[in-house]
């Protein structure tokens, strides 16, 4: 309590109770600008900077010759931009690729990590059980390893003699060539019911430049053993997310329901589940923020291929500057990208605060989560 | 109350029943445990292994955990074919750097966010969440063009000095300084010391704890780092150790797979952080906890 009101002192700021020593005041000024000066240099001119740079540079033409802040370099205006969108070429096509790679990877990594997270965290949690912490740790320590190291190793669990494979052909499952393999799974699917080719309606004519028949691809082959790699990986980190919240429910509460004679399941579906439904939330929000950057993982494991199907707009903005010299496009795509994780963060900020309701300075929020009460 | 009423018929059975549900639930729970324990660190099981055995029994028996012959010859070439020591020492002359450049900048800056009245702190820390919140992977091209336009491409500055203070960490001390009573400064400020010193030799002990969390991150954070020495440096002779290896899997290695070297690279890039890891794991299960609470 005493802590409490002294740090509420402290950080009172203007408003705030004033301290009897005058002097102070001006040397806090000073000492203040000081302390955070490194930092506000550093973020400032590798930070914000350069991200203001890379706006210019994304209405250019600049090749990677000279500086791009001459008069030399030609200015394009938003054509960087039109040409991802609205201009049929090679660029677009590219372009909407990864974005269509990008969105079946969401589809694909965010539910099956966030289900995964919780079913090990409610596995990890369950009182009954001994030895918990070493799987904790287990579960969790592909997360803190390199991506490259991991992508290393998922290389050659994947390879055509690797690991995978042969676990399949314990199943008699011929396993494919994983990283050659650009067929898409939703396309294997429809072969799997007869339909090998396109139909007549799906041929052409779908948005953006892309054939519906080719939206409807789904992710390779050689995506899903990334999506499997990064399931892997993330898991464990959403699964400490997830414990947090579990350990907030009061155990009174599971009790209660058990005496009123609730099958485990309801006591998941109609206790657990609405009580950690802010974790979920923030864990759903955080892992499409993420899946929206992968990058580590296609360039060591894919480069994009095959056939374009693991290409994404992260890694595709890093070819299109550093291989193809096309810096103004490259910057353009990071800033459609960027634009798509900022939504993506203000949603998940909202989440945030929903689930601090039980702070009383958040007050405003709090009417929007009716289960607590 | 009718669950009352019918309890001394009932109870016999049902306790019978009760327990063997008990003991259903705890088999099932330990084999779920197992099983993931082994997904989840079995690809570890198999990279050992497969680093110590020739290049054909790799390939015919990649499951296998037990080499057969058992080889070294995979770790000679990585010391003897590769630069690999040179990635080494330029990983590890990286992560010291940059650790005790974040560990420093971020605790002064926390230090001010939390506890120095300034004009100008409260637009400061809006800024350094707003900060948060910029996906690095939008960052390469920025970075390469401010590296480029500053002369600091193709040099260790260009790899150091960008990573040298991290928002996120500036939040973590912030928020740890804002925990500690204030009670000790404020006699140390009646005593009559600057507040650098007061900073330095009566906050900054207090704050181990943090101080170490931050640590940890730091160099895990740097010693993995990939993206940032890909868009700064070009010089196969400053590469990194994440950087190193993604070249020797891209193709430098010219013929076959050989990968019982690859493995054996990534095994030996792994171990630093694997160890810190056993060592220090709360400080890691905290970390993911914060990363909750700060999004």
């Amino acid at each position: 309590m005493a802590t409490e009101t002294l740090t509420a002192a402290a950080t009172a700021g203007p408003a705030g109770p004033r301290r009897r020593r005058g002097g102070i005041r001006s040397n806090e000024n000073l000492a203040g600008w000081l302390f955070v000066a490194p930092v506000i240099v550093i973020l400032g001119l590798f930070l914000l900077l350069p991200i203001l740079m890379a706006l210019w540079v994304s209405l250019t033409d600049w090749n990677g010759q000279g500086s791009p802040f001459t008069g030399d370099v030609p200015f394009v205006g938003a054509h960087n931009y039109t040409q991802l969108f609205t201009e049929d070429g090679l660029a677009r096509r590219d372009f909407m690729t990864s974005i269509r790679n990008n969105i079946y990877y969401v589809a694909i990594v965010v539910p099956a990590q966030t289900v995964l997270a919780l079913g090990l965290a409610l596995v990890v949690n369950n009182r009954m059980l001994k030895g918990k912490s070493f799987f904790r740790s287990a579960f969790y320590f592909p997360s803190v390893t390199s991506s490259v190291a991991i992508s290393v190793v998922f290389l050659f669990l994947f390879a055509n003699s690797g690991a995978v494979n042969a676990l399949l052909g314990f199943l008699g499952i011929d396993g494919p060539e994983w990283f050659a393999d650009s067929r898409g799974v939703l396309h294997l699917l429809f072969g799997a019911v007869g339909v090998d080719s396109p139909p007549a309606a799906l041929a052409d004519g779908g948005p953006f430049g892309l054939t519906w028949w080719d939206w409807l691809a789904g992710p390779s082959v050689a995506m899903i053993s990334i999506i499997t790699l990064v399931v892997w990986t993330t898991s464990g980190t959403f699964m400490l997310m997830f414990l947090a919240g579990l350990q907030n429910v009061p155990v009174t509460l599971d009790e209660a329901s058990t005496l009123d004679g609730a099958s485990r399941w309801q006591r998941f579906r109609h206790v657990t589940l609405p009580m950690i439904r802010p974790t979920t939330f923030l864990v759903l929000t955080l892992g499409m923020i993420g899946s929206w950057q992968v990058f580590d993982q296609v360039y060591v494991m894919s480069q994009g291929d095959p056939a374009k199907t693991t290409l994404t707009p992260a890694y595709l903005s890093y070819r299109t500057a550093f291989r193809d010299f096309d810096y103004g496009s490259g910057a353009a795509i990071s800033f459609v990208l960027f634009l798509i994780i900022i939504i993506l963060t203000l949603i998940q900020r909202r989440a945030l605060a929903e689930r601090d309701t039980d702070r009383p300075r958040r007050g405003l929020w709090r009417r929007r989560v009716p289960e607590r009460s | 109350m009718a669950v009352l009423t019918d309890r001394p018929a009932a109870a016999p059975a049902r306790r019978h029943q009760r327990a063997a549900r008990t003991l259903a639930t705890r088999f099932l729970g330990y084999a779920t445990l197992v099983f993931f324990g082994l997904v989840f660190l079995y690809p570890f099981v198999i990279q050992i292994g497969n680093a110590l055995k020739t290049e054909p029994d790799a390939a015919a028996n990649p499951l296998s955990p037990f080499p057969d012959p058992l080889t070294l010859a995979g770790f000679e070439r990585i010391f003897a074919g590769t630069n690999f020591p040179l990635w080494l020492g330029n990983s590890l002359l990286v992560t010291v750097l940059v650790t005790i450049g974040r560990v420093f900048f971020d605790s002064l800056a926390g230090y001010a966010l939390a506890r120095l009245r300034f004009r100008g702190r409260g637009g400061l820390f809006a800024a350094v969440i707003a900060v948060m919140a910029v996906p690095g992977v939008v960052l390469l091209i920025p970075k390469f063009l401010v590296l480029n336009q500053l002369g600091l491409y193709n040099s260790y500055a260009g790899l150091v000095v960008p990573l040298l203070a991290d928002a996120a960490g500036v939040f973590i001390m912030k928020q740890f300084f804002e925990s500690i009573p204030v009670s000790v400064e404020e006699a140390a400020r009646i005593d009559g010391a600057s507040i650098f010193r007061t900073f330095w030799s009566v906050v900054l002990p207090m704050a181990k704890p943090a101080l170490i969390t931050l640590t940890i991150l730091s160099f895990q954070g740097s010693w993995n780092e990939f993206p940032h020495s890909l868009v700064s440096v070009q010089d196969p002779d400053l590469f990194t150790l994440p950087r190193g290896l993604a070249d020797l899997v891209s193709g430098s290695l010219g013929k076959g797979t050989q990968y019982p070297l690859k493995l054996g690279a990534a095994l030996l890039a792994t171990i630093p952080v694997a160890i810190i890891f056993v060592v220090f794991q709360r400080y890691f299960v905290r970390d993911a906890n914060d990363g909750a609470d700060k999004g």
